[in-house]
């Protein structure tokens, strides 16, 4: 296997539907009108030579080599600023062009350190024939300039710089970020990073690496390429990191990865990545990961390491005696949203078909389970509607409960490179996100509602929608249920649910709540955008259906630039959800209790399965604490601290006699644990993933597993050693297997990804090729169903003891539990979570910047740093859940969604005071932690 | 599981149904019950309503009700 070189055609792509013909080099080309000469010369074969130009960005015509000849036109022009026209006749290869080319190619290599011409830069002096720079390097030059080091994983050279603005177009027009400039005039004029004096680590960069992809000489470059040399082969395979799912080519050198590049064939990304993906993959050789399997008698002994035999036959031997002496139900297992669709879909079937009961459920029970139910009762399908492309034709966007910029970084991108040419915004948040003010993005509205009151707030903008005869009457009488819309409209029409009764509960002045409703009803297209801010609430599904009443009633689905778009927390949140890991349904979405679809698994398993629910996750540790839940297999997923209420979890944990953790690393819940199995990296693993807008992408072996043994591998194990055998030999049989049971997946297979390079469900015989877009011209369900959303407040209430109210979230360098960024230079920019805290509150409580302050609910407490921001309203406090030693969810509640029980996460009363430093608590855990890791250095055969 | 969790955990349930449209929001809280809940934790809100109820809004508890005459608890 080779290198990947993916053809760049120098300018993007024109959309026209008009053809234009015109003659390069004696050839006949037709290209859409409005495409460059410099394009319509790369699309039929002739390499004009160029250094400014790439396809990612916008024509820029300063670097002088892509000069080209036109017939009846003077000059030379750039083949990359002039577009195409009907009969041009252009010559691309003269003399007098290459003399010219050459020139301008000696100049720049006389001031370029002798020898280390690289990349693009090397290439070009090649193709126009180059020999000898005949300058010295005597006078001024720039070949003394210090390098830039600054940041963990890339240098900036200003020596090989060229200055062709290539870094700073792709800051401006592919990351929207505008952190780069081009400081000074003529000679001095130099590539910076921020304001005056900041270097690349302590500018607004955000390390996305867009600009070390489009230097063409390696001024930027990657320290990896840099220390390991040259990749010599690359394998394209998808990010393990949110739910964008970017497509990235992994570039290795011998059987070490070099570097992760984004792969511009990508449909999710188009080349494009996040500080994450891009290059916070170091984790997968971190020294602390675990590599052999590993076993002991109670959770107060050291780990001993042993064979796989001995660590899958004492699984299969303790599950076995936990339900012989406590019952069928008395074990189940969790599936992963960091797992492939393949490995998900052999757990659940472990579970169902080896264990025999349906306790079976998934990380997306404490994120986007809300989604699920809400979306499938009101539209028929538990996913989101559009694909990521479709937010080039929004005239709105409505962004609730997410903060894209830092959780879904790269469709945040495309987002603002939207809004620049003039979308419009509206952000309903509790906190200022960056998108309610960027460089060159601002939002019109931003509804900053108290936590706990979206479904308030959603019912007010439908109150206006319905009041002031702003709903899409044709819309709701052709594709919707019109005896409950008329319900819900008298419902929402009711004063209760107007702006001005709403925005005493909201804390939102009802005229932007009214402005906001006319906006999104009346500004075109219109896309809802949302995240675990709308679904980890007491009414996070009321809340789903909230946003999927205002898309139907103002027509905003079924068509691109519109839809009900959840924003998914990790990569295959949407696929575990697919492969029927929720006790309650069978792979897509189908019910337990349906006797006959029920019956096409038992008949290709070989199993009488139950027709019960099982338990979800939190009622796994309720039975646990209560004694009837004994044995639970996790796989890739560290519940210890990422679910609500830590003590509760780990009082759960501790009741179990059999704790099976199948992980990276020793994390929080493998404290708890009795067997750890370790596991792999999407770097050793083979199968798909299905991002956020149902797109199945795959997922390639860069390299073999390190421990030995892939993770589907482990679960086949498992279910051998229980008396449940499995039969397949690669993974791809395992998804013709869910493409034989699943009537939305019935096209999917490997060969059909590979084909197309990624394929959206449902896939089957009315779609072949997959739906970009889904309910166009009806619902899945037949006709849109409006439901109710009464407006119910959490019973988590502020008071005299907790008065402020704490809501969680991301930042962009760590992700989630922080299991993976924590082992990689992310820390540079997040090294522990912190309470964000608005001035008011900090001088009320004598709380000063960088002070540690205790913060406490009626549950427990902890202590961290403060950070005193404007960027949360007054009695309202903010934190991240990225570090085992802070353990934010020692503070969250049992508080959930009444339809889901998805943790709210969201809204939990408490109060900060000052503190000395951690906590006796967080001293007491973090010892338990050490000592639970305790590795015995003799095996135990 | 606490009887006080699964009955604030049923009476949220009894709250979204209740405002909805249709004949018998009482049949659509015993469905969601039946649907959702693990049997051990129909069988523990049964056994709690057979102990008098306490904290179980009256639509709720008609549904638990149902629940238990349609045999959903076992």
């Amino acid at each position: 296997m080779s290198l990947i070189v993916e053809t760049d055609y120098g300018t993007p792509a024109s959309h026209s539907d008009e053809q234009v013909t015109l003659t390069i080099d004696g050839r006949a080309v037709t290209v859409p009108a409005g495409t460059s000469i410099m394009r319509a010369a790369a699309e039929a074969g002739v390499e004009i030579p160029k250094l400014c130009a790439t396809d990612s960005l916008e024509a820029f015509g300063s670097c002088r080599l892509c000069l080209v000849e036109i017939a009846g036109r003077g000059g030379t022009p750039a083949s990359c600023t002039t577009p195409v026209a009907a009969d041009m006749v252009v010559a691309t290869r003269t003399e007098r062009l290459q003399q010219i080319r050459r020139g301008v190619m000696e100049l720049y290599l006389s001031d370029h350190p002798t020898g280390s011409a690289d990349g693009d830069l090397q290439e070009t002096a090649n193709a126009v024939g180059l020999g000898e720079v005949r300058y010295g390097h005597e006078g001024a030059n720039h070949l003394l300039e210090a390098k830039d080091e600054s940041n963990p994983y890339f240098v900036f050279d200003p020596a090989k710089c060229i200055v062709c603005s290539r870094c700073v177009r792709a800051c401006d027009e592919v990351q929207n970020t505008f952190a780069l400039t081009i400081q000074g005039r003529g000679f001095a004029s130099k590539v910076a990073a921020g304001a005056l004096g900041d270097d690349f680590l302590s500018s607004e960069c955000v390390s996305c690496g867009a600009c070390v992809q489009a230097c063409p000489t390696d001024a930027l470059i990657e320290k990896s390429v840099i220390e390991q040399g040259r990749p010599e082969r690359s394998v394209v395979t998808t990010c393990a990191y949110c739910g964008v799912g970017c497509s990235f080519k992994a570039e290795m050198r011998g059987e070490e990865l070099v570097r992760m590049v984004p792969y511009k064939g990508g449909m999710a990304n188009h080349g494009h990545s996040c500080v994450k993906g891009r290059f916070a993959w170091g984790y997968a050789n971190h020294r602390e990961r675990i590599l052999k399997p590993m076993m002991r008698e109670s959770i107060d002994q050291p780990w001993r390491e042993v064979s796989w035999d001995v660590a899958i036959e004492r699984v299969a031997t303790e599950f076995k005696r936990l339900q012989q002496q406590h019952g069928r139900l008395a074990i189940g297992g969790i599936t992963s949203s960091r797992c492939t669709n393949e490995e998900t879909y052999l757990v659940q079937k472990l579970v169902r078909g080896g264990f025999g009961n349906n306790n079976v459920d998934t990380c997306a029970r404490v994120c986007h389970s809300p989604t699920g139910y809400g979306l499938k009762t009101t539209f028929g399908t538990s996913a989101g509607t559009q694909d990521f492309d479709s937010v080039e034709q929004s005239d709105v966007i409505l962004v609730i409960g997410a903060n894209p910029t830092d959780a879904h970084p790269v469709f945040a991108s495309r987002m603002k490179k939207r809004l620049r040419q003039g979308a419009r915004l509206i952000v309903i948040d509790p906190r200022r996100i960056d998108l309610v003010r960027t460089p060159h993005v601002k939002a019109d509205h931003h509804l900053a509602l108290r936590p706990g009151t979206n479904a308030a707030v959603l019912n007010a903008l439908a109150h206006v929608i319905v009041t002031e005869g702003l709903a899409d009457e044709e819309f709701v009488r052709r594709f919707c249920d019109r005896d409950a819309y008329d319900y819900w409209a008298a419902f929402v029409a009711d004063p209760k649910n107007s702006p001005e009764t709403v925005s005493v509960i909201s804390g939102v002045p009802a005229e932007a709540i009214r402005e906001a409703a006319r906006l999104y009803a009346g500004g075109g297209n219109a896309a809802i955008y949302y995240g675990l801010g709308v679904t980890e609430h007491s009414q996070g599904t009321t809340a789903v259906m909230g946003l999927a009443n205002l898309a139907m009633a103002t027509g905003n689905i079924g068509r691109p630039g519109v839809g009900v778009n959840p924003l998914r927390g990790q990569n295959n949140v949407q696929g575990s959800c697919d492969m029927g890991s929720f006790p309650h349904e069978l792979t897509g979405y189908r019910h337990i209790s349906d006797d006959a679809m029920r019956g096409s698994f038992e008949a290709l398993w070989g199993r009488k399965l139950d027709a019960e629910p099982g338990l979800r996750i939190p009622n796994m540790f309720d039975a646990a604490v209560e004694g009837t839940f004994k044995g639970l297999y996790v796989q890739g997923e560290d519940i210890l601290q990422s679910d609500p209420d830590t003590k509760h979890v780990a009082a759960a944990l501790a009741a179990m006699e059999c704790v099976v953790v199948q992980d990276l690393f020793l994390n929080e819940t493998a404290n708890y644990a009795h067997v750890f199995l370790p596991g792999s990296t999407f770097l050793e693993k083979d199968g798909t993933f299905t991002n956020a807008e149902r797109r199945i992408n795959r997922v390639r072996k860069v390299m073999d597993p390190k421990n030995g043994m892939a993770d589907w591998e482990i679960t086949l194990a498992i279910s051998k050693a229980m008396g449940f055998e499995m039969h397949y030999g690669h993974p791809s049989e395992v998804m013709d297997e869910i493409a034989r049971l699943t009537p939305t997946f019935a096209g999917v297979s490997f060969d059909l990804i590979d084909r197309l390079g990624s394929v959206q469900w449902p896939c089957n015989e009315k779609a072949p090729e997959g739906t970009p877009v889904m309910h166009i011209g009806g619902f899945v369900r037949g006709k849109g169903n409006f439901m109710v959303t009464e407006y119910v407040a959490t019973d988590e209430r502020t008071g005299p003891r907790f008065p402020l109210l704490l809501t969680t979230g991301r930042i962009l360098s760590q992700y989630n539990v922080g299991a993976q960024t924590r082992r990689t230079d992310n820390v540079v920019w997040h090294h522990e979570d912190v309470l964000e805290i608005h001035p008011h509150d900090a001088e009320q409580r004598g709380v000063r910047e960088g002070d540690w302050v205790r913060l406490e609910s009626r549950i427990s407490g902890t202590t961290l740093r403060a950070r005193i921001t404007d960027r949360v309203a007054p009695g309202v406090v903010y934190t991240t859940f990225h570090h085992p030693e802070t353990q934010a969810n020692v503070v969250t509640t049992e508080y959930s969604d009444w339809a889901t029980n998805c943790p709210e996460y969201k809204v939990t009363a408490v109060q900060v005071s000052p503190s000395n430093g951690p906590s006796d608590w967080q001293r007491e855990y973090e010892q338990q932690a050490r000592h639970s890791r305790r590795i015995a250095k003799v095996a135990a055969e | 599981m606490s009887d006080d969790k699964l009955v604030m955990m049923a009476n949220q349930i009894g709250k979204f149904f209740m405002p909805q449209r249709g004949a018998d929001p009482v049949a659509a809280i015993a469905d969601h019950l039946k649907k959702f809940w693990d049997p051990r934790m129909r069988a523990a809100i049964v056994a709690h309503l057979e102990k008098g109820g306490a904290g179980l809004d009256d639509s709720v508890r008609q549904a638990v009700r149902r629940l238990k005459e349609a045999g959903a608890h076992k």
